[in-house]
């Protein structure tokens, strides 16, 4: 299992008496911020992939930048590994704490600074929920764009880590597209501002690298908000198709045509029909797959775009296409798709959510292939994605107190990425590498841009002691792993020693 | 299918194999293109790396809203290709001269006016295959929209001017041209108009472009056809030609042409502007051209103050970026010899070296 830390191919430091790093620390914190009780750290033992858990020798809840600051600098002078954590959703183990290392829990900075209206813009703390701020900042006619299905609960500093996406990136962009500034701390101390309140800032675009770097370089310690008005009108069609591969057509036609949806989000048959369950979202219950397509904008423009779209739906073998009545109904169709993923629970015990992204183009193929390679494997799979965006989520049903099964779930995980790679996509589309897909990361990259990952991550934290094991797999992994998948007949990594 | 032009060549090879040379004797190499934005950036001593005959679309399907091209492909030939499909570059590069290349619009990172309204260059690199200081090609990101593996080193190569590696090809977000686009011209003082900008901004409307040349506002709508009339009355003013903006994107405008050199002053959208609020201004305020063979002393500290930054975009007398703090100048000086060990692609560029 992947949350088992494994020095031969994973970093390593040299133990720090804990007694030491207790006494080291806890005159940095206020009181009550530093934990190391088993009790109180186990609600942190895992992220929003309970499959993996580990244990830090002990957790850190800093209050303010100077004490974050001064923990890192004490880590980095002891040697001791830190791992971030925001709210703790993450679905790739990214804030998976590192046996021996401290915790950085960043709850506690949970303020919005500031909401300037004019120059439509958020000043908040990393701790802040991600819907707390569109909901701060309604009374202004504004939101923050980026909207994660997670989003009641996940941290603006998780989405700046992750570089998190929603159903409405297709037209407002990914976390990266909506943040001027954020502020960090690194580990040895020093407090940066990366980007600014004005466009582009001087230098290179370390605001842009740091967006998505999983906390691998430094500490987010506040975030400057971009905010964008609220559309004028919001509607909703729901097209029902009897074969997933045309539905997968209409996406394509749809984006081809010229249309820039706010959301385009597929859900095959199984999912919707544990959604429909779950949510009474009014789906059709016998559709092999359902669109959700949504359009924002002027009234007049979303009414011919409405038109226009309900027309390529049904060109592109639609059996039923249904417009929202009215703002109850559309809410009940975005319900049945937020809710998707608990209603799995109605599907089997577990499941296993998967993140690659594709070409469009591709996606009746790699449906079609997914469906075979779960046949493979013995498991179902069940599909509710961003369509617009090729960004897949199978999700994989199994039960973890079946022998073997959780094993089988990550080898078919495992081979859906491949599969997303072999089509010139990637291995996660907004979830992160985290622990969970650092093998993956040696088929998706070759030998020399892993060194490069490496050198970057090390002008930031030359110790390597931020988030270690995570995101940028060690040569001696790749070497591991790729001993064990070989590529169009070239085995990569190929002069490093095999384990 | 893409058009080739019959120029179109493949040089990876020759390149990497030049890097690698220079690399092997730690020989400075100044990366060219078309050479239009030389009054970008500082003066480089190296031996010329001539990048535009790597040049040709490499792929584009429409549909996928998708193009990679080679760092030499003229933007020209992109943007003609892609308003045969319907389609565009959401951030309107400028064009500084004839024959700018792909790579020199990625590499130095500038947006057109667009850019408040949809977003930077860096927004719309999805992929990039470089070449690093030791002549090993690398890609990053790739053609996909959503694709959070590894650092955004592709979104990092924006800007760089050429410090972090050659641009060898380049994979585009690329955005459906819109239905309908006016432009619109308002008799109002800068600040006046800035702050009408600022209200417009704050309600869902299709605006695509508010610049000032210091008398009049100029405004440009683009999207569906009610959005875009109903917003033209909404502002009023007078009817104008939205093929103006051309000037306006290529820095060509009668208050932007001319002079010895031209510096671009970016500031907060609707903050205090203080001794720059006489200048002409684009991006809603967030951006004042200076046009003047230096800027004044002071000028800097005076950006730095506001919350902004300057740049020399023509010219010559310094300084060609602002000055950088102390601790992030240290960073970026062991990111580029991250990328770049013996220092050898465009040193001392855009700070001097160490
Ligand atoms: C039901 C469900 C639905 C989801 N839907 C989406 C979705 O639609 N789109 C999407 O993108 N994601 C989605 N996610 C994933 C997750 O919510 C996002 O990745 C989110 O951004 C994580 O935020 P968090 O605060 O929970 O971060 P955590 O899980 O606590 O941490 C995630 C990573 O960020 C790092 N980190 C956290 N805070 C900081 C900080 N202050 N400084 C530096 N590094 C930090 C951690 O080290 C870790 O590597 C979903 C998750 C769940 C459970």
């Amino acid at each position: 299992m992947l949350d088992q830390f494994d020095p031969r191919i994973d970093p390593e430091f040299k133990p720090v008496d804990p007694e030491a790093l207790r006494a080291r620390l806890a005159p940095l914190l206020p009181p009550g911020g530093l934990l190391t009780s088993l009790e109180a750290m186990r609600p942190y033992e895992s992220d929003g992939l309970p499959a993996y858990r580990s244990l830090p020798a002990m957790v850190a809840l800093p209050e303010t930048v100077g004490q974050v600051a001064a923990v890192l600098k004490a880590c980095s002078e002891l040697g001791v590994p830190v791992v971030a954590r925001g709210a703790g959703t993450g679905l790739s183990g990214g804030a998976l704490p590192f046996p021996g290392g401290l915790l950085l829990v960043m709850s506690k900075f949970s303020r919005i600074l500031g909401i300037d209206p004019v120059a439509m813009t958020a000043r908040v703390q990393p701790g802040v929920r991600n819907l707390a701020v569109s909901e701060a900042a309604a009374p202004h006619g504004l939101f923050y764009a980026p909207d994660p299905s997670s989003q009641l609960a996940c941290s603006i500093g998780g989405n700046v880590a992750e570089n998190a996406g929603g159903v409405h990136c297709l037209k407002y962009g990914l976390t990266v597209h909506n943040i001027l500034a954020v502020q960090v701390v690194t580990l040895d101390g020093e407090i940066l501002t990366l980007g600014g309140p004005a466009a582009d800032a001087a230098g290179y675009d370390l605001m842009a690298l740091f967006t998505g770097s999983e906390g691998l370089l430094g500490v987010v310690t506040e975030v400057l908000l971009r905010l964008q008005p609220l559309p004028e009108t919001t509607r909703l069609i729901l097209a029902a198709f009897d074969d997933v591969g045309r539905a997968a057509g209409a996406v394509a036609a749809i984006m081809a045509a010229g249309v820039v949806p706010a959301g385009l989000e597929m859900m095959d048959g199984p999912a919707l029909r544990a959604a429909e369950d779950f949510a009474r979202a009014g789906y059709p219950r016998d559709a092999a797959a359902i669109l959700l397509c949504e359009i924002d904008g002027q009234a007049e423009d979303v009414a011919e775009e409405i038109a226009r779209v309900s027309d390529l739906l049904r060109t592109a073998g639609a059996t039923e296409v249904r417009v929202a009545r009215d703002e109850d109904e559309r809410k009940r169709f975005w319900a049945g798709r937020k809710g998707a993923f608990p209603a799995m629970g109605r599907l089997a015990p577990d499941y296993y959510c998967i993140d690659g992204t594709i070409p469009r183009k591709s996606l009746p193929f790699v449906l079609a292939e997914m469906g075979r390679l779960a046949e493979l494997h013995g498991l179902g799979v069940a599909n509710v994605f961003h369509a617009g965006d090729g960004n897949l989520h199978p999700l994989i049903l199994y039960d973890a107190n079946l022998e073997g099964d959780l094993e089988k779930a990550e080898a078919l995980g495992g081979a859906i990425l491949e599969l997303c790679v072999s089509v010139g996509g990637s291995i996660t589309g907004e979830h992160g590498v985290g622990r969970e897909k650092i093998n993956q990361m040696c088929v998706q990259f070759t030998e020399a841009e892993v060194n490069a990952f490496h050198a970057l991550k090390a002008a930031f934290d030359p110790a390597g002691l931020l988030n270690p094991g995570k995101t940028i797999p060690t040569l001696a992994r790749c070497a591991e792993y790729g001993g064990m998948h070989v590529h169009k007949g070239a085995l990569p990594f190929a002069h490093l020693e095999r384990f | 299918m893409p058009i080739s032009s019959g120029s179109d060549a493949d040089l990876t090879a020759a390149l990497a194999d030049a890097v690698r040379a220079a690399a092997a004797d730690r020989r400075a190499l100044e990366i060219r293109g078309a050479g239009t934005r030389a009054g970008q950036g500082r003066p480089v001593a190296g031996e010329r790396l001539e990048v535009a005959g790597h040049r040709g679309v490499v792929d584009y399907d429409p549909a996928e809203l998708v193009l990679t091209a080679r760092a030499g492909t003229p933007l020209t030939e992109i943007e003609a290709l892609l308003a045969a499909n319907g389609q565009m570059l959401a951030f309107e590069p400028p064009r500084l001269g004839r024959g700018g290349t792909l790579g020199g619009a990625v590499a130095t990172g500038l947006s057109g006016p667009r850019r408040p309204f949809t977003g930077a260059l860096r927004d719309y690199v999805l992929g990039v295959r470089i070449l690093d200081g030791r002549g090993q090609v690398l890609r990053f990101g790739g053609t996909v929209f959503k694709n959070v593996a590894g650092f955004d080193a592709f979104r990092l190569m924006a800007g760089a001017h050429g410090e972090l590696g050659v641009l060898l090809d380049i994979s585009l977000r690329v955005v459906p041209r819109p239905a309908v686009e006016a432009a619109r011209t308002l008799d109002l003082a800068p600040e006046p108009a800035r702050q009408r900008v600022a209200e417009l901004m704050r309600r869902p409307l299709p605006l695509s472009g508010a610049f000032h040349d210091g008398e009049r506002l100029h405004l440009r709508l683009s999207g569906g056809r009610a959005g875009v009339a109903a917003t033209a009355d909404l502002v009023g003013g007078a009817e104008a030609d939205p093929g103006d903006w051309t000037a306006i994107r290529d820095l060509a405008h009668p208050v932007l042409s001319g002079g010895g050199g031209l510096w671009r002053i970016a500031l907060p959208r609707t903050g205090p502007a203080g001794d720059f609020e006489a200048l002409p201004w684009d991006q809603a305020g967030g951006v004042r051209w200076l046009r003047a063979p230096a800027p004044p002393t002071g000028a800097e500290a005076a950006a730095a103050a506001l919350g902004g930054h300057l740049q020399r975009i023509r010219g010559a007398a310094g300084p060609a970026f602002q000055s950088l703090p102390a601790p992030l100048l240290a960073l970026h000086r062991r990111l580029k010899a991250a990328l770049d060990p013996e220092g050898i692609l465009n040193p001392g560029r855009m700070y001097v070296e160490a």
